[in-house]
């Protein structure tokens, strides 16, 4: 423990906090990302664990950091052959600037892993400002060794949070579904990853066609939409333990499912005789409460941040257009009023826009509106862009763009990303096929 | 060597016509001959047009049902209304289902995939619902009819051109109890 001196550092941080001169303007509009160095972590002892030893893991996570920085456009992690120095575990804390400089890297993270005597491994994650040689954060984290690249996720949030002053985003996840097949006959499964993709892994079979999931507040629990038993019908799937529970045993097909801010109740659709709107139900008690009532198809409900609103589609008025209304049900409102159809209303995590998927001339697009309905803007476009999905601290966007098909041959669904600015557009890589992405909020 | 293409084109051959006769069956509107819909103009005299059809399937056979009414009716695109073909189809069901009275039916409603998930899944449902009301106008006991939307995740066909979007807006009758086998 001696070795590390990261307490102390992390106090002189907080108590003087560095002006800033470095800085990544995020709104503008990126077109020269932010050169910076990150050599591989230095460990006081190499020391074997489960997941190799530490200075294996060392140099793991500064891979798993430079790309969580590059993913986010911002950044541009400069590449290790071009280095001219080796970060030592003495260089940690005091590096040597001057050949970082060199290299003209404007910011420097360097980091040291050491295995502890119960088993955790801590990382010691420092940034630095090249020019200026300024400690601008420093700080540490621990965790078991399974769950190490978590470690790396909030070094990189950490980073990303003290250049840009927004809260970071790498530390979170992805449910999806997994498609593949023809379109005909797809199989579609959950599937959950890292927010870079790694520890992929099923949550289903695909026995049973699957859409739709959506994280709780406590990243724990998916609601999601199954056809098991040939009833399409909401669920939900504890991650822990595996098991998948029905929502409620309602005659009709239930779908679109949503959970509140606080994680008590969900909003979902529920057709009825051929007409289709948006439920509340309370988890605990099961109860189940009508909010709208229009003859027209009411879907794809999604709570604002502070739960006392509901944004959703409706095609009440010919049209799928966007509305929002009170949590109660009252107060419906008609947002959206461009050209085209609107669809799949998403409320940011910040509560100052709206994701959407658009359809007009031909093409699917994402895009963001404020809640009031103005400042509309389109971030894609393609033949299918659908399903917008908000990065923990609403700068990001997930969604599916699937191809065109032909008779015989299907056309690709995959996971794409796109910065708020409509920058940085990026495929994100899934095993197979995907679809339907949820991101979870920050898993702190 | 010189029976090898012979054998490929015949086979291509084969290929060519079956592909070509499953394509007219599927194409709108619905599967039976032209011919048929016109005669359709009461419903007695469609029974006896559909008796004269000399059919292989057990009476009272999914199969029976396939090839007496015709087991599909198409929309227009984000569409539920049923148009004059849809509405001859389903009276030819409705008779049908009349005639063997312990048959259970499953109305499936979808979509073509020029729409987002969700909406679709509703879009399906009120087809398989549109459906489903037209049989019991008809006569048949809403208790046998039940209905499920598959919005766009069963197209019929997997092109994204407007021939297979059309085969893809669909509903479809599909039997699931009581019938003969």
């Amino acid at each position: 423990m001696r070795l590390f001196p990261l307490m102390f550092a992390l106090l002189t941080v907080i108590a003087a906090p560095a002006h800033a001169v470095l800085r990544v303007d995020i709104n503008s509009g990126i077109q020269q990302p932010m050169p910076i160095a990150v050599p591989a972590f230095a460990t006081p002892a190499v020391a074997p664990t489960a997941a190799g030893s530490t200075d294996v893991l060392g140099r793991q996570m500064a891979e798993v950091i430079a790309n969580d920085l590059a993913s986010s456009g911002l950044f541009r992690p400069l590449d290790p052959a071009a280095y001219t120095t080796r970060v030592g575990f003495p260089d940690v804390a005091a590096p040597q600037f001057p050949s970082w400089r060199t290299i003209a890297a404007q910011a420097l993270v360097t980091g040291s892993v050491q295995a502890n005597a119960d088993g955790t491994i801590t990382l010691g994650c420092y940034l630095y400002d090249v020019f200026s040689e300024e400690r601008l954060d420093a700080q540490n984290f621990t965790a078991t060794v399974p769950t190490w690249r978590r470690l790396a996720h909030r070094c990189a949030d950490l980073v990303y949070s003290r250049l840009t002053g927004e809260t970071g985003y790498f530390d979170s996840r992805i449910v999806y579904v997994s498609e593949t097949g023809p379109k005909t006959s797809r199989i579609k499964r959950l599937a959950i990853m890292d927010q870079d993709g790694a520890n992929h892994r099923f949550l289903t079979n695909g026995q049973s066609l699957v859409l739709t999931p959506r994280f709780a507040p406590n990243q724990q629990t998916i609601a999601y939409m199954s056809f098991a038993q040939n009833r399409p019908r909401v669920y939900v799937y504890n991650i822990g333990s595996g098991s998948q529970q029905l929502v409620g045993d309602f005659p009709n097909m239930s779908f679109a499912p949503r959970f509140a801010p606080d994680g008590n109740s969900l909003v979902l659709s529920m057709a009825q005789a051929g007409n289709t709107d948006i439920y509340r139900l309370d988890i605990g008690s099961r109860r189940l409460t009508r909010l709208t009532t229009s003859p027209g198809i009411d879907t794809a409900a999604s709570y604002s941040p502070d739960g006392t609103k509901i944004v959703f589609e409706s095609d009440r008025g010919g049209g799928q257009q966007i509305y929002v209304m009170n949590a109660d049900g009252s107060g419906q409102q008609r947002i959206s009023f461009g050209d085209g159809r609107y669809a799949t209303p998403v409320w940011s995590p910040r509560g100052d826009l709206i994701a959407f998927t658009k359809m007009g001339g031909g093409q699917f697009k994402i895009g963001v509106m404020r809640p009031d309905g103005g400042g509309e803007r389109l971030l894609t476009n393609s033949w299918q862009d659908e399903g917008p999905t908000w990065s923990p601290n609403g700068r990001v966007i997930m969604f599916f763009r699937t191809g065109q098909s032909s008779r015989s041959r299907a056309g690709n669904a995959d996971l794409w990303s796109v910065d708020l600015t409509g920058l940085n557009e990026r495929r994100i890589q899934t095993p197979l096929d995907g679809s339907d992405p949820a991101w979870s909020p920050l898993l702190r | 060597m010189r029976s090898l293409p012979l054998q490929a084109l015949v086979i291509a051959g084969l290929v060519a016509t079956t592909a070509c006769s499953k394509k007219k069956e599927d194409l709108p509107p619905p599967p039976p001959p032209a011919a048929t819909t016109t005669t359709t103009t009461t419903d007695s005299g469609a029974g006896a047009n559909t008796g004269a059809v000399t059919s292989s399937a057990v009476p009272g056979s999914a199969a029976d049902f396939q090839q007496q009414a015709g087991d599909r009716v198409y929309f227009a695109y984000d569409s539920y209304e049923l148009d004059e073909a849809s509405r001859g189809t389903l009276s030819k069901q409705a008779s049908w289902l009349q005639r063997y009275g312990n048959v259970r039916i499953t109305v499936e409603g979808h979509a073509d995939e020029r729409g987002t998930r969700e909406y679709n899944l509703a879009l399906g449902d009120r087809r398989a619902n549109a459906v489903k009301n037209y049989l019991a106008a008809q006569g048949v006991g809403a208790g046998r009819i039940s209905t499920i939307s598959y919005g766009k995740e069963r197209p019929e066909v997997q092109g994204s051109d407007e021939e297979s979007f059309a085969q893809n807006r669909r509903g479809v009758t599909v039997i699931s109890g009581g019938a003969a086998s």
